[in-house]
Order: C-alpha cells, then structure tokens, then sequence
C-alpha cells in the first residue's frame, strides 16, 4: 500500500475578495457587524461600500433587533461575526425578531466549533443543533473554499433567515462545482449509482469532511465498500440523494461533524432513518456531551476523536474487522501557523 | 496598608506598585517578543491598574507561587476541576475577590500574579499551547479567573451574585471587577449596573480600563460609550474617573467607600512604556508583525527597555 497525500491548493482568505465582487450589483446587501469586521474577513468590504457598512458595536442582541428592521425595510442584512456570538448570547431576539416574521437575514457566522484556540466561549460546538430547531431558519455550512465562494447565491436565494456556518483565514479547496441547496455531495460511491449497497455509509459535513477524505481511500483499499457524502444544507434535511445513500447501508452509517453528536447532521441522519425504518446501526462522531478547551485544531481533532484515525476507528467497530491502517496511509494533516498572515485578526 | 476601605497607599507601597507595573509591562513585552506577537496593548494600559488592584485587595497569600496544572477535563458531574480563581488564595469572610472580565487580558494578568508572587513565572512557556489551563483567552480553569468570561459583558452580573450571596452570609470582604471600557457597548452591563444599584451591592468595586479602544479600531469610531461616567451614575453607581497610571490615585478610589456600586474610570494609555506602539494606532487589539522589518522595530524597543531596567 502506498502512502497517499491530500494535498489540496489552499485558499487565503476566499471570502474577502469574492463578497466584494458579488455585493456589487446587489445594493440591497449590508454588513452589520459587532466588532470583528476584520476578524470576520469584511474590513477591505467596509472599505469598497462604507455606506452599506454598519458598526453596531460588541452589542449583538441589538445588532439582532436593527437587522430584523432593515430586512422590513427591504434590505438584506449579512451579520458577520462569530459563530457563538449571533445564538447565544442574542436567542430570544434571533427567535421573535428575525425567524418568526421570516425575514431575509444573513446569519454568516465564522470559527466553527472547535476550530479555534479561544476556548469554550468562541467554540460554536452547538450552533447547529440550535439554530436546526428554529422555525424558518435554514442552516448552511462550507466545507472549503468553493462552497466559502457559492454559499452567498445560495443563501441569498432563500426567502427567510439563513445560518452560515464559515470557514476563514486559509481554507483548502476540495470540490471544483458550487455548493448547491439542499444537495450532498457523493465523494465516493460504493457502486455504480447511488442505491447500490455499501458495506457502511459516511456522511460528514464541514471541515470533518476534509479529515474524512484522508481516511476513506484507505478505507476502500482495504476491501470495504464505502459510500461517502458531503453535506453543505443541515437544514431542510430532506435531499433523496442522502435517504437513498442511507437506505444502501449494510453493515452501517458514521456521521462526523465538528459539533456535538446531539442535535447536529448526526442526529439529522438518524431521524432520516428513524422515519425510513432503516435497520443498521448508526456512529456518531463528534463531541460527546462535552465543552471543548482552547488548544490548536489538529490537538482538538485527535482529543476529542474527530480526526481521520477516528473514522478509521469506527468504520473498524461497525463493520467488525481489522482495517490495519498505519498512519502513513492517512494523508498528512495540514498545520496552520498560529500567526499565519492570512489569519486576518486575533479573537 | 492592604484590604483597607478608604485608605492611601504609603510611599513604599506606590513605590512597590509601581516597580510590579512595570515589571508587568516588561514580562509581557518580553513575551510577545518571543512569541511574533500577542496582546501587547492591554499590558501598557493595563500595567499600573492591574498592580494597584493587587495590592489593595486583601487576598489571602500564598506558601510559594503556584505551577499551574495542565488542563484536565471541563467541569462536569464528578469531574475534578481546578478553579483559577485558586491563585486568589484561600477564601474567607473579610477577604476580597478579584473577577476578571475581559479574558483576552489574561496574559497581563498571568504576569501579574507572577509579579505578586501567585503564579510560578515559567508558567508563562504554557500560555496558549495545547493542553495547558495558562489559555490565551482565560477561562475558569486559568490561572486567576474565577469564572469563564471570555463572553465579554458577564462576568458584572457574575460578580453581582457574588456580592450579594456575601452580603446574605454577613460577608465584609469585597467583590473587585476588573472590566474593559468595550463591554459598555453590551447591554448586559446596563442590565448589571440597574441592579447592582436597585440591590445596593456596595460591595462591588468595579474597576475599567478605558483605553479608548476595541478590536475594530477606537470606540468612538466602532460605537460610542461616553460620556461614560455621567452614564453609570445615572444608573445609581457612583464613580471616580481617575488617570490610569496614577497608582496612589487608583487606590484611593478603588477603596473609596461611597455606600453604592463603585466605578473607577481609569482612563489609560494604550501605549505606554512602549511607544512603537503608535505606529500603529488605532489599531492596537492585538499585534501581529507585518515583517522581519517591524519586528525589528519592537525588538529594538525592547532592548531599550530592557536597558532602562
């Protein structure tokens, strides 16, 4: 077996120059921020359109409040900060401000998760589960730097609150086709087309599913029949393509994502299969009923069990066998440097 | 004397004060030197106000200075848990508290306590690296914080409790805050003051550094707080706004006893002792070398003040 590498080409700040160049035909677009504007990747953005910029200051429940009244207006506000500070602190106006009327704004929310080194208060570790169980919300999240480019025309198509779960700073770029709604993306099939069997079905969304595509080749070599998706739309979680991939599990479905197991894709593929009376077994990687610490990403992932070894670990559970893999056979992890240049600020 | 309502520091203890600030300023800079950056702003702002704070408040001292522990596992149902807030010292009736509110000042308060002796100076190796309690953004577990506050604007109301469960068991120490001027922009803290002053916590001693500045660039610019002191009073808190780096000043109005929730203003310099730092003003939050070339810039800096020790 050869040792195989991921090496995809990395992306320095996708979000900077392609909002700029996609807000310019679109007037209606606003950035209102709460003091990460540079933090959030929107500094040269404020710069390029300072009259549809808006400082609200480190005051998010307002921030929440004055977005519901420009989305009355007619405008689309674009929220940018991080992922934590827009459900956390401002729920109850995100709720009956914003969700309730069904308005049009854009919740773009960045350091997913564990991916940060700010500790317990700036790890997202639960956005999804939230923001899943608010009416009219719909919940999107990038896996790298293409989808970082085409999650705008998605959202923005969508008449009602959006929740962006962004990726920033140096972003690998794994697919070469845009994001679309509500549509998985098929990495690997274990057959010809979609319905045909698989020994175990992996469906992994945001920056797990780039972990998950260094272990899946290694995973195949060894003989099982793997089908793996991406998904980029957690909700509505309703795309035929992620019920006929489940219903071809033999042996089982892992799910993995950078959230916790409850309330996130892991319990959205479970009730898929709940209510499609799919008998195998479910594994869920993420965080178990836990708050994380601040270290760096790769010390995090191997922590808490969310790294490409750990897919190999379960695949191993579910299916029974001895997959042998060295950790040569899983492509490098990329490092970032804690002062990377394209880290655009610090917390 | 120390843990005294309405006193003056002795000149020997200004004196003393002074050499912790400064040696705060300098531990600091020392690391952001070597670390290509970091929090350097919050040091020079900060410097004289965190050493007064700790030399006014009456704590508990410790046997030697503590090593901090590696980090363990979060705080959970039968979980063992280190609490920051160990490096305070033992609690006690009379004793005083210190709540930190601003986490990403926690490398200027690890060198603080390292200057009162609290925290093992090389506990500063283990600052931001992976699996130490010494966080980059402090939570509970870290070295001085009571409690998890990197969620600016909570740890007011947090601290509202305290006061008020000491006051319910006849407690007469004091619960300080140490807050940052930018959690003003936050509702929360509004919502704090109205009831620190409706339940008359006296016993709340809140001390600000307003640096005038936020992680956009300066307040006025980003949103506007002033005028600041006019505000809190009209809440039903009293207030003293002092020069930041006037130690015998800072803890005259720190212990001030005024029989309300206290404020002190301390209107500081973001670049103090270290004024480099105005190249790049205003946007002082966090420093990041752009180059070999500004590097340099700093590094000479820091001989210089390495040399005027």
């Amino acid at each position: 077996m050869s040792a195989r590498s991921l090496s995809p080409e990395i992306v320095i700040r996708p979000h900077v120059e392609n909002f700029i160049n996609w807000s310019a035909d679109k007037p209606e677009v606003l950035v209102l921020t709460a003091d990460l504007t540079n933090s959030c990747e929107v500094g040269k953005w404020r710069e390029t359109y300072p009259d549809r910029y808006f400082s609200m200051g480190m005051a998010e429940q307002n921030m929440m409040g004055f977005a519901a009244g420009l989305a009355r207006e007619g405008f689309e506000p674009w929220l940018h900060t991080f992922s934590v500070f827009l459900y956390r602190r401002p729920l109850d106006q995100l709720q009956m401000s914003v969700a309730y009327p069904n308005l049009k704004v854009r919740l773009v929310g960045f350091l997913p998760g564990i991916a940060t080194p700010g500790g317990v208060t700036h790890q997202s570790i639960d956005d999804i589960a939230i923001m899943r169980v608010i009416p009219n919300m719909t919940v999107l999240e990038v896996g790298d730097a293409t989808e970082v480019e085409s999650i705008l025309d998605v959202a923005h198509a969508i008449d009602g609150p959006v929740y962006l779960r962004m990726l920033r700073g140096e972003v690998p770029r794994l697919f070469d086709t845009p994001m679309e709604f509500n549509k998985a993306r098929v990495l690997t099939c274990a057959g010809e087309d979609i319905n045909e069997p698989a020994d175990i079905v992996i469906v992994t969304s945001g920056i797990c599913t780039e972990e998950a595509m260094r272990a899946v080749p290694a995973i195949v070599d060894r003989g099982l029949k793997v089908t793996h998706l991406h998904v980029s739309t957690l909700k509505p979680f309703s795309d035929p393509t992620v019920t006929a991939a489940l219903a071809s599990a033999r042996k089982g479905v892992i799910t993995m994502e950078n959230h916790l197991v409850t309330g996130g894709l892991g319990s959205a593929v479970a009730e898929v299969m709940a209510e499609n009376a799919m008998a195998v077994p479910l594994s869920r990687i993420g965080l178990n009923d836990t708050y994380a610490h601040g270290a760096s990403l790769p010390y995090l992932l191997k922590e808490y069990q969310l790294d490409a070894r750990a897919l190999v670990d379960r695949a191993e559970t579910l299916t029974g066998s001895s997959l042998s893999i060295p950790d040569s056979d899983l492509a490098q992890i990329r490092v970032a440097a804690l002062h990377s240049e394209a880290k655009a600020e610090a917390l | 004397m120390t843990g005294q309502l309405d006193t003056s520091l002795s000149p020997k203890a200004i004196r003393s004060a002074a050499v912790m600030a400064e040696n705060i300023r300098y531990r600091v800079f020392e690391h952001v030197m070597a670390n290509n950056g970091g929090y350097l702003s919050q040091a020079c702002s900060a410097a004289e106000l965190l050493a007064t704070l700790y030399t006014v408040a009456n704590l508990a001292p410790l046997d030697s200075p503590k090593v901090p522990e590696p980090f363990k596992q979060v705080p959970g149902k039968n979980a063992v848990y280190l609490n920051g807030g160990d490096f305070h010292g033992e609690m006690g009736p009379d004793r005083d508290r210190i709540v930190v509110s601003p986490a990403h000042y926690a490398l200027v308060v690890y060198a603080a306590l390292i200057e009162t002796g609290r925290l093992e100076a090389s506990a500063l190796e283990q600052f931001n690296k992976d699996g130490s309690t010494v966080e980059m953004i402090g939570a509970e577990h870290s070295p001085g914080f009571e409690s998890t506050t990197g969620s600016l604007a909570q740890a007011l109301s947090t601290a509202g409790g305290i006061a008020l469960g000491r006051r319910l068991k006849g407690e007469t120490g004091q619960v300080y805050v140490f807050m940052s001027d930018g959690e003003f922009q936050e509702g929360q803290t509004w919502e704090a003051l109205q009831a620190l002053a409706f339940h008359n916590l006296d016993n709340v001693r809140v001390i600000v550094d307003v640096n005038k500045g936020q992680c956009d660039g300066p307040m006025s610019e980003v949103m506007n707080i002033e005028p600041l002191s006019l505000r809190i009073r009209a809440f039903g808190c009293s207030v003293d706004s002092v020069p930041g780096h006037d130690i015998s000043t800072l803890a005259t109005a720190l212990t001030r006893r005024t029989g309300k929730p206290h404020f002190v203003l301390a209107y500081t310099d973001p670049v103090r002792g270290v004024p480099v730092l105005n190249e790049r003003s205003p946007n002082l939050h966090y420093l990041r070398f752009t180059g070999e070339e500004e590097r340099q810039r700093y590094a000479d800096a820091f001989a210089q003040m390495e040399d005027s020790r």
